[in-house]
């Protein structure tokens, strides 16, 4: 009995639940819901063109299909996946990790390292050339702004 | 009849430049000074001849003189005057004769003004510039030729373009034209691609400097340093204010709420003055301390190369698609042009490196020269990613097969630490003294703004909390911007003090002094004010998309916009427009009526999205018109950006110019005046070569 009754009640409370849901979701999907996964993605026709603004056709029936399969559940990911098997890798705006396309990533971190290897190398032989030479080369201090003036205004004073 | 002068005016002009090639570098091997004084004046001749060659074909712009192929391209008659005058760089025949008109103002510009001082130098700087000049001009000639003209050959199914009546042809003057490129019809046109182009072609002249001190042995005593200084700045600040106002152009046209795209073009433009940069402040190391000699000629030598591969990238396409290379013999020519200049130069350097050899020392890893140095660092870096990333769909394409995109995000991900780093440095390079630096005394210098700044990025970051990266984004900007006040302010209170001078007397005379530092530091100020927009950008833009019917409103932060009205009406230019009315509102409180436009250039079938921008210091309403019901007009879509900082780009790109004129400026000569620095045991007057 007493669990009939908490059946019951699960039942009504999950009910209201899918409808305040539902509520929730009317005129889903929307633009900017369409709009977050078209900008992952380019346009496969017109050079350069993130999808959520290119404006040919093509990119427009596009934006549809995405705004159908985002009603028919698909996840973003599902989406993305779906875009790449049909048009290639090219519609990512950030191309795929791994493969050939690491040395996209991996060089530029190599030349950084490589870069400060050598400097750290280049500075290290200058330093070390001056400590050799040890001979009191008179080096010009920085001098202030302040000082400066002080003494341009004691060098006026004497002419 | 007109045309004809002007093709002729081009071959001559061909003629002489590369008459004027070989004259000067015979006349600087040979050591005859003949030779290069014919050389000279044959220079001197290519700018009237090339100057007739463009204003004929402005001229046949404007007149809309259809038997001409280029005029056909670009102009047509529904254009105004002023797009038509612009066509001139419109299209890829203009462009090219342009550049290379401009190349040889700039080569003139120099033979005038420094031919008594730096005689030795000018056979080889001849050669070199002149040489440059007569491929473009070469180009010009053979292989896209504005003065082509349409021929129809009996038979044919399409009409062909020559310069001279093939056998059998008939000429083909079509009634009209198909005019500029949609996007293209902007007043922008004015702007972006001549200061792109004059800063481009600019880069000649250090470049050509830097190779005739090489070939000539003299790249050690720095000579090529000092006379091409103010000559890279003159270039770097027309490719800067090329890139702000691409970017403004961008915003204004291409309606996808942002200012850079991280395109190939874009890039193209980018890489040239990245190294430029880098070139500009290892310079100063070259000329203040000696050294690096080999390391500036190397970055100008990149710098140059990156120029050509510019307008390669620009001129022919390549990057979009691979198939553009061979459409034309342009990107053939191109190609070997930029390899021989980059591996020539190279050649050349690597021949004289021990002319270049010169003592480097230095007390301490904290010193300027080491800040300088991390900097070189830093830009190549950048450039490298920036390079890399932009070519890597061709190296894909050729090894793997794969077509892939390398979008913004990427070039965000790889430039944007770099960036971070170099801003930085921004603020505590400039304090840091030559040779040795006392830590705790730079300590010192550090604090206040160190302090202020953290109490600056604290507040800002606090009411703006979006992301980590955010946070520590303004507070470098904070940072940066406090330091540069801060050495104002100490500069100032000096001379207030020692002078009892007014503080704007005293800030103009600190300036006037040392204008060059000051100068530098304004340049930094608008660096980081450009900076701020690019934050803007990547970490505080909101967007939002909605339809709505009249009467009916959407809301994005503290904004609201009301859709009132759409109509369309024939525009200027050949355009059909679509206007909405809208108004915006903020907080509830009407602001304004903001008009987005949907353009529609009937002959081209191209729509063009003119967004309506309501621009303020802290942030851009960005209003675009994405879609409408084409019945009755009652519902239309739109979509709103929220720019936050944008504005400062546009504030940053006037501020260095600013900067640069400062630091360009002429030491004031005749009464000359005399700084001092100390040196300890020699103590003697100096006069100050500025900072």
């Amino acid at each position: 009995m007493n669990r009939r009754f908490v059946l019951v009640i699960f039942v009504m409370v999950a009910s209201f639940t899918t409808i305040t849901i539902a509520q929730g979701q009317e005129g889903f999907p929307t633009d900017n819901d369409v709009n977050d996964i078209a900008k992952k993605l380019y346009c496969p026709v017109c050079p350069n063109t993130p999808l959520d603004v290119c404006e040919t056709k093509a990119c427009q029936d596009w934006r549809e299909q995405i705004s159908v399969q985002l009603s028919d559940g698909w996840s973003e990911d599902q989406i993305i996946d779906y875009f790449v098997l049909q048009y290639g890798e090219r519609v990512l705006a950030e191309p795929e990790r791994g493969g050939f396309t690491s040395l996209l990533w991996l060089l530029p971190v190599i030349a950084v390292l490589v870069g400060l290897v050598v400097v750290w190398q280049a500075l290290r032989s200058w330093r070390s050339a001056r400590l050799i030479e040890m001979q009191p080369v008179p080096s010009q201090p920085e001098v202030s702004p302040e000082t400066l003036a002080k003494i341009e205004k004691e060098l006026r004073k004497l002419a | 009849m007109l045309a004809d002068i002007g093709l002729f005016a081009l071959i001559v002009a061909f003629l002489l430049a590369v008459y004027a090639t070989i004259a000067s570098a015979w006349g600087g091997w040979k050591n005859q000074q003949a030779y290069v004084e014919s050389a000279r004046n044959a220079t001197l001749l290519v700018v009237p001849l090339l100057t007739i060659s463009v204003g004929v074909i402005v001229y046949a712009l404007y007149s809309l003189d259809f038997s001409l192929a280029y005029v056909e391209d670009v102009s047509s008659r529904s254009m105004s005057p002023f797009l038509r005058l612009t066509a001139l760089w419109g299209g890829q025949a203009g462009s090219i004769l342009f550049w290379a008109w401009l190349m040889s103002g700039f080569v003139a510009a120099v033979l005038l003004r420094k031919w008594e001082r730096d005689r030795d130098l000018m056979p080889y700087f001849i050669a070199v510039a002149m040489l440059t000049t007569a491929f473009f001009i070469g180009i010009s000639v053979f292989i896209i030729n504005p003065f082509a003209r349409l021929w129809h050959i009996p038979g044919a199914t399409e009409l062909t373009r020559a310069i001279f009546q093939p056998a059998g042809a008939m000429a083909y003057i079509p009634q009209d034209g198909q005019g500029l490129n949609p996007l293209l019809r902007h007043f922008g046109m004015i702007g972006h691609p001549p200061t792109t182009y004059l800063g481009f072609t600019g880069f000649v002249i250090p470049f050509a400097f830097a190779i005739s001190a090489l070939a000539t042995g003299r790249s050690r005593s720095d000579e090529w340093i000092r006379t091409s200084r103010r000559w890279t700045l003159v270039a770097w600040i027309f490719l800067s204010i090329g890139l702000v106002l691409g970017g403004r152009w961008a915003y204004d046209v291409l309606g996808w709420g942002g200012f850079w795209g991280w395109d190939p073009v874009e890039n193209a433009m980018l890489l040239p003055w990245l190294t430029g940069t880098a070139f500009l402040h290892s310079m100063m190391i070259t000329e203040k301390r000696g050294m690096l000699k080999g390391w500036s000629v190397m970055l100008i030598i990149l710098t140059y190369s990156l120029v050509l591969f510019g307008t390669f990238i620009t001129r022919t396409g390549v990057i979009s698609s691979v198939h553009a290379f061979s459409k034309t013999a342009l990107g053939p020519v191109f190609f070997v042009f930029i390899g021989l200049t980059f591996l020539g130069s190279l050649a050349l350097l690597l021949k004289q490196r021990d002319t270049l050899k010169t003592k480097h020392e230095i007390e301490s890893f904290m010193s300027r020269e080491a800040a300088f140095l991390l900097q070189n660092l830093l830009f190549l870096a950048i450039t490298f990613a920036v390079f890399f990333g932009t070519v890597f769909p061709l190296i894909s394409e050729l090894v793997t097969g794969t077509k892939i995109t390398v979008g913004p995000p990427y070039f965000q991900k790889v430039t944007g630490p770099l960036f971070a780093v170099l801003l930085l440095l921004m603020g505590i390079a400039p304090l840091i003294a030559w040779r040795k630096q006392a830590a705790r005394s730079l300590g010192r210098a550090m604090l206040i703004p160190f302090v202020a700044s953290l109490g600056v990025a604290g507040i800002w970051g606090y009411s703006h909390r979006v992301h980590p990266a955010s946070f520590f984004a303004l507070w470098l900007v904070s940072f940066v911007v406090l330091s540069i006040f801060f050495e104002f302010w100490k500069g100032v209170r000096a001379r207030m003090n020692a002078q009892s001078e007014r503080p704007v007397v005293a800030l103009g005379h600190l300036i006037g002094r040392n204008h060059r530092r000051y100068g530098g530091y304004i340049i930094h100020l608008g660096v980081v004010m450009i900076g701020l927009g690019f934050i803007g950008d990547a970490y505080f833009q909101q967007e939002s998309q909605r339809a709505l019917t009249i009467g009916e409103s959407m809301s994005i932060g503290d904004y609201s916009l009301r859709f009132d009205n759409l109509e369309t009406f024939p525009g200027s230019d050949g355009r059909e427009v679509l206007e909405a009315s809208t108004s915006l509102f903020k907080n509830g409180e009407f602001v304004r009526t903001l008009q987005p436009r949907r353009d529609f250039f009937v002959v081209q079938q191209q729509p063009v999205t003119v967004p309506a921008v309501h621009s303020t210091p802290a942030t851009d309403v960005y209003v675009l018109l994405v879609g409408w019901e084409e019945i009755g007009l009652q519902s239309s879509t739109f979509k709103i950006y929220l720019n936050p900082l944008i504005s400062w780009t546009w504030t940053g790109g006037i501020v260095l110019i600013l900067g640069t004129f400062i630091a360009v400026w002429p030491q004031a000569t005749g009464k000359r005046r005399v700084s001092y620095s100390l040196k300890p045991g020699k103590f003697r007057p100096q006069p100050s070569a500025g900072d």
